[in-house]
């Protein structure tokens, strides 16, 4: 084989020219360094635990917590272990980034369309709330909605309220809370019914105008089983659904949902600083696709909304689909700054009480990180697949 | 089914006529008085130095730019705010633009079939079979599943005049078809153009290409500053142009 290899290839460079073996060379070396180096920490960590007294390992997470937390979505008191406390932050932190996500979505889409608007005084005022709140530090922002507006909303008694059902005070929000009772079942089976339905008929539209070429109505429909059908249920089932009202007993209000002044804070600010920047993308996403296709759908007679659903949405998604997605990740991992007002996320109250508590630095900062990693992975893993699946293709 | 009925003017009137038409952006006066009958069938080249309104006034033939002031009328149609108009006329005139305006999220079939599709309420397969005539038409029926991305400026513009002619228009725009092409796929395109002038199809074009001029058109229009300086039959425009800046513009471009 050397013979053969020989008489074709030109004549080996000697080791040290070759760039294929140095690289392998210096890569073997790299990786030698680096696991050294994690070594000698790990070891060095080990010896210094030790030497202090501080046992390692997760064992900490059953034991019992002895501390009460603001807010729980799961059942929670101080008898909990440890591992609950991790268990109420995460999912407090969830929260939190849920509801930035939606509101911060449903603002940035409202504003970065304003700011496109042909209206002067719209898109001015649109600029002016993305120059000023992007231009803000997130945790400035936090600190002013909870330490400089909350407190000037009223007392209790002289709560702001809407309808009688939704009060805001000083100590927070509070919504009515729906009871469901038997029948309700009915009510959601409709719902899906209804929304299965509708993804039959947009497949029947579609087969239809291809092989017809008429239209129908998909939207409308789909909108009319959505909300008709589950009425429907409602009704024959005899309205199975009771709100229990937030009342006002003695200096506070009782019953109903409440949402506490910090999550208030903590989920306004995420929604509003996030949305100046989603309201930027929306803007350059829009911008991004040029005039020119507006003016070749148009000289093809589509009409203007025809021209929005066909050409330059799905040609703006493209823009702004990837951006949004990595402002989820920024939202998410700016709820960490829950701390600064007492809001109890997961560094609230894993990596910060917790820790205070047993001092398993360690382990509870490493699993603190995990968490984040693994949320902000699954996005962009998502946004990758994403990008490779809708990507122009050139050449 | 009013909306589907067919406007067409009675043969003898013109395809498209334009009537004491005026346009300014903001205090700049970019048509000025602007009268031009098209016949029905007729091939039109509209030349000029750059800047003399050429594009503006056939855009203005689609209501991509609105005029302020005069009439045009097209196919029996006449421009005016009413939406309803503007969709007719819409339907009737396919136009071509210099930087193809492909939509580049769809396929060059696609591309082809969204207006017969939506616009003129075309089953799928049949918007497909015109697409596909069309596309033979102008040579690339091979490339009906790529994306434009993937094609050369020639063929990306005459898919789009393909895509054009799949609404069946009556009358066809050209706004410089060929000023963004590299010179060797100028002739692919302006071949495609010829054949369709054979064909008997309403042209209006606007081009720097004088060749195709003195081939095609049926009379040529100079413009100047915004206004009609001289409309001619192509012989005599190069020939013997009557106006000085006719001659003054002809003896600028054709000096190489």
């Amino acid at each position: 084989m050397s013979d053969a290899s020989s008489e074709k290839a030109p004549a080996a460079a000697s080791f040290w020219r070759d760039p294929e073996k140095r690289a392998w060379l210096f890569q073997v070396l790299v990786v030698a360094v680096v696991l050294a180096l994690f070594g000698y920490i790990f070891q060095n960590t080990l010896h210094n635990l030790e030497k202090r007294g501080i046992s390692t390992g997760f064992a900490f997470l059953n034991n019992e917590a002895g501390f009460g937390v603001l807010m729980s979505l799961i059942p929670y008191d101080e008898t909990y272990t440890f591992g609950r406390t991790f268990l109420v932050g995460l999912l407090n932190t969830l929260l939190v980034s849920a509801i930035g996500i939606v509101f911060a979505t449903l603002f940035g889409f409202i504003i970065g369309v304003a700011r496109l608007s042909s209206n002067w005084i719209i898109s001015r005022l649109a600029a002016l709330y993305i120059e000023i709140f992007r231009n803000l530090p997130l945790l400035l922002q936090i600190l002013f909605w909870y330490f400089a507006i909350l407190p000037l909303l009223p007392h209790p008694r002289q709560s702001i309220e809407l309808g009688e059902a939704v009060f805001l005070n000083k100590r927070g929000m509070y919504l009515p809370a729906p009871i469901t009772e038997s029948g309700f079942g009915w009510v959601l089976a409709a719902l899906g019914v209804a929304i299965v339905a509708s993804v039959f008929i947009a497949r029947w539209a579609r087969h239809r105008q291809d092989t017809t070429g008429q239209t129908f109505p998909v939207f409308w429909t789909s909108l009319g089983l959505i909300v008709f059908l589950p009425w429907l249920a409602f009704g024959i089932t005899g309205f199975p659904l009771s709100w229990e009202y937030p009342e006002l007993r003695g200096f506070n209000f009782r019953g109903g949902i409440t949402v506490i002044p910090e999550l208030f804070a903590l989920a306004l600010a995420l929604s509003i600083y996030t949305a100046a920047y989603i309201a930027e993308i929306v803007r350059s996403g829009i911008q991004s696709v040029s005039h020119g296709q507006t003016e070749a759908a148009y000289a093809l007679g589509l009409k203007p909304g025809q021209t929005l659903r066909l050409v330059i949405i799905p040609q703006a998604m493209r823009v702004i689909i990837p951006q949004l997605t990595s402002q989820y990740l920024n939202l998410t991992k700016n709820s960490s700054l829950a701390p600064a007002i007492g809001y109890p996320d997961l560094v609230a109250l894993f990596a910060g009480t917790t820790l205070n508590q047993t001092g398993q630095a360690v382990e509870i900062i490493g699993i603190t990180m995990g968490v984040y990693l693994t949320i902000s992975l699954s996005i962009s893993a998502f946004m990758n697949w994403y990008n490779k699946r809708m990507a122009l293709v050139e050449r | 089914m009013s909306e589907n009925k067919i406007h067409h003017a009675p043969e003898g009137l013109p395809a498209v006529q334009m009537q004491g038409v005026h346009k300014w952006y903001g205090e700049f006066h970019v048509l000025k008085n602007i009268n031009l009958d098209v016949a029905r069938g007729e091939r039109i080249v509209i030349c000029g130095p750059s800047g003399s309104g050429k594009s503006t006034m056939i855009r203005c033939i689609n209501r991509l730019e609105e005029h302020q002031k005069g009439h045009i009328v097209v196919d029996g149609t006449e421009l005016t705010n009413d939406v309803k108009n503007i969709e007719i006329i819409r339907r009737e005139v396919g136009m071509v633009f210099q930087h193809f305006n492909l939509f580049p999220h769809l396929t060059v079939l696609e591309n082809c079939t969204l207006a017969p599709i939506w616009v003129r309420k075309m089953p799928r397969a049949e918007a497909e079979e015109i697409a596909m005539h069309y596309l033979e038409k102008v040579r690339i029926p091979d490339q009906a599943n790529k994306y434009p991305g993937q094609l050369s400026g020639g063929q990306q513009q005459r898919v789009a005049i393909a895509r054009s002619l799949c609404m069946s228009p009556r009358i066809m725009l050209f706004d410089e078809p060929t000023s963004a092409l590299d010179p060797e796929m100028i002739k692919e395109v302006l071949d495609t153009m010829i054949e369709l002038a054979e064909t008997g199809m309403t042209m209006l074009v606007v081009t720097h290409e004088m060749g195709f001029a003195k081939t095609v058109a049926d009379r040529v229009v100079f413009m100047d500053g915004g206004e009609i300086i001289e409309v001619n039959e192509p012989h005599e425009f190069f020939n013997n142009p009557q106006h000085e800046r006719s001659q003054l513009f002809l003896s600028q471009i054709l000096q190489h």
